[in-house]
């Protein structure tokens, strides 16, 4: 298959219309997936190509209807369900954390759960307390369930493809910003095992593991250290939070000696201090400087610009914890705009 | 259909043996449980046999079956097998959950036993997706979810009920209402009279009853299933009952006073199992031929235990098998 440019959005309607044709046994269902907007594209045209059968809505049961997605995988279907906004998935925590993780290992391997669920995360335009969470951390906590964040079109597509294909139950969190991108989808037709690091970008000095969007904002930091301090950053973006590649990760650090994680979630008991503490049992004597985390503010979400900013770390977060780790003098970034996808994106969700 | 040519003496005979048989295993755990060998929470199906034994004689074999944690009954109704029922109890890495179930997640798929859960409510929006798919892959089979009124608490149940009505799923909602949710009475919880009323106002059929005869309880659910199958509407049972131990272990508990012997006595008078052996009785049957079943299930229940003392438990590696594929 021939490489073609497409945006996230676009990958990720591309990797489920792919498997729906493909196995049968496949379903993708949510509300609001069959409707005029189609979860900001993802599932646009999918209903008429597959019929309402095969891609429907639901009414707003989030816990009955993850129930039904792990009836039904236990019984050979394949659904594929998907939430508008993370914050809501939280409705069906019961059947997550008690039934859809655990009914494998219960059954004594009786029972194959290959069951997606899809959830948009992150930061829009002042979405607030409740349309905001990316909770990563909350589900790669629970042995059972596996979780894959996305940050490229050609991740988007590649890993929907495998988490449809495993046996097992996965998350698949998709930052909204992310919708907008566009990128080159060179993966085949088998899409890019689950479990498997990627790096983003090659360096020597610093190590940065970057989830969901924080790769975006690690990309630029790399960019402006680069050229206003001849800094060389290499940036690892795991995709897959568990199973964790800390192969990956380990061989960075040791190279470099020097480790930020900048998790696209809340710090305290988070992703980025499994990371941390994982770096700090492997590398401890190839480290030159204790690992550092960058996460969202331990407060909830606030909706108004000037403290969502606050709240949401980015490239200048990562810029400035690098200066610290290796004695910098601060760069001036009064000429770069930090802040160039705020300003893009106008709403209203 | 299971069941549309047996005589009425055939189903009372199939109906005591599989009562009887999970009394008798259920009176084996209380007589082992004060070992400490056992170490699983047991809440008992004592005096509430007769609906699933009934239900799941009604239904097909192959049916598929979802239920909670008082779900001995419902395992040994359909598995009927003391064997590895005894090896899960017991947490033996012989047994087909490996131990890792015990009693309050007791399972077989291969038996269409698809789960049972140990926290109220759960296992119906399960049930929901079961049903789903057995539509979807137009296998014919039912599906037949167990719970408490308790569960009817639970926003799981109403989510559940309002989606399988609106898609007509073939789900039959079998509620095992024994007007307790560990020790807090209906009468307590509920802003309404009568659940079936309730329940009516949605596109399914409801069918109601206290009898505590299986032959009652076929014949009810027999009836609804023909329903279902014209209209494709999903069946709404509430049956009413009793159970006669304590909330969770083998013991029981009048004496803390939630709950009063003459209600109990009442219940106990039309006891099922003593019900549909005098009906035997009277029908024919002899003494001696109930007694030869009685023996048997006795044998057949010691073998199971002795069985279950004396296999091994998992290895410790089976810790970590099973959480994936």
């Amino acid at each position: 298959m021939s490489a073609q440019t497409m945006q996230y959005r676009e990958a990720l309607n591309a990797a489920m219309a792919q498997e729906l044709e493909r196995d049968e046994r496949v379903f993708v269902f949510g509300l609001d997936v069959p409707d005029h907007r189609g979860i900001f594209g993802s599932t646009i045209g999918l209903v008429d190509r597959f019929g309402p059968e095969r891609v429907h809505g639901t009414p707003l049961s989030e816990d009955a209807m993850t129930g039904l997605a792990l009836g039904a995988a236990m019984k050979g279907l394949r659904p594929v369900h998907v939430h508008i906004r993370v914050d809501f998935l939280l409705l069906a925590t019961n059947q997550l954390l008690n039934m859809v993780s655990t009914q494998r290992y219960l059954s004594g391997g009786q029972h194959e759960i290959p069951l997606v669920i899809r959830a948009v995360i992150g930061r829009g335009w002042g979405q607030g307390a409740q349309h905001s969470k990316s909770l990563q951390s909350l589900y790669a906590h629970i042995p059972g369930l596996k979780v894959v964040m996305p940050t490229t079109p050609n991740d988007a597509k590649g890993l929907l493809v495998s988490a449809i294909r495993s046996n097992d139950p996965v998350i698949m969190l998709e930052h909204r910003w992310l919708y907008d991108v566009s990128g080159e989808v060179t993966c085949g037709e088998e899409g890019i095992p689950l479990g498997k690091a990627a790096r983003v970008r090659e360096g020597t000095d610093l190590t940065v593991v970057a989830t969901s969007w924080m790769n975006v904002e690690a990309k630029l930091a790399a960019e402006i250290l680069h050229k206003e301090a001849g800094v060389s950053l290499e940036i690892i973006d795991p995709r897959t939070l568990y199973p964790l590649d800390m192969d990956a990760i380990t061989a960075s650090v040791k190279k470099t000696g020097h480790c930020v994680v900048a998790d696209y979630d809340w710090a305290f008991c988070g992703f980025s201090a499994e990371v941390a503490a994982q770096v700090h049992e492997r590398c401890f004597g190839d480290l030159r400087s204790p690992v550092t985390r960058i996460g969202f503010a331990h407060v909830p979400c606030p909706t108004t610009r000037c403290l969502e900013n606050e709240f949401y770390p980015n490239a200048a977060d990562i810029v400035r914890a690098v200066e610290g780790k290796l004695g910098l003098d601060p760069i001036d970034l009064s000429g770069y705009d930090l802040y160039s996808w705020e300003h893009r994106f106008k709403g209203p969700f | 259909m299971s069941g549309a040519s047996q005589t009425a003496l055939d189903l009372d005979l199939r109906f005591y043996e599989q009562m009887l048989l999970i009394r008798r295993a259920e009176e084996k755990i209380a007589e082992h449980y004060f070992e400490d060998d056992m170490k699983t929470p047991v809440h008992m199906s004592v005096g509430q046999e007769a609906i699933p034994v009934a239900v799941i004689a009604a239904l097909a074999p192959d049916d598929d079956l979802l239920g909670t944690y008082r779900s001995h009954a419902l395992y040994l109704a359909r598995a009927a097998n003391v064997g590895d029922f005894f090896l899960e109890m017991y947490g033996r890495g012989g047994a087909p959950q490996k131990g890792k179930a015990g009693s309050m997640h007791l399972a077989s798929p291969a038996h269409g036993v698809q789960a049972t859960s140990a926290v109220v409510g759960t296992t119906i929006p399960v049930a929901l997706g079961v049903a789903y798919a057995n539509k979807r892959l137009e296998s014919g089979k039912r599906t037949a979810v167990f719970f408490g009124d308790g569960a009817i608490d639970e926003g799981a149940f109403w989510e559940s009920l309002n989606y399988a009505c609106s898609e007509k799923l073939p789900l039959v909602f079998v509620c095992e209402d024994n007007r307790l949710a560990i020790h807090s009475k209906a009468a307590d919880r509920h802003g309404y009279d009568a659940i079936g009323k309730v329940v009516e106002q949605f596109r399914c059929h409801v069918v109601t009853s206290d009898s505590t005869d299986p032959a009652e309880l076929y014949r009810l659910t027999r009836e609804a299933l023909a329903l279902q199958d014209e209209s494709g509407w999903p069946v709404f049972m509430h049956l009413e009952c009793y159970r006669y131990l304590e909330h969770v272990g083998v013991g029981e508990d009048f004496k803390f006073g939630y709950r009063d012997m003459e209600e109990y006595e009442r219940w106990r008078s039309r006891d099922s199992i003593e019900l549909v052996r005098a009906r035997l009785l009277a029908s024919g049957q002899s003494e001696a031929d109930l007694e030869a079943i009685e023996a048997r299930i006795a044998a057949e229940l010691v073998a199971a235990v002795a069985a279950a003392k004396v296999a091994p438990f998992p290895e410790p590696a089976e810790l970590y098998r099973d959480v994936f594929a």
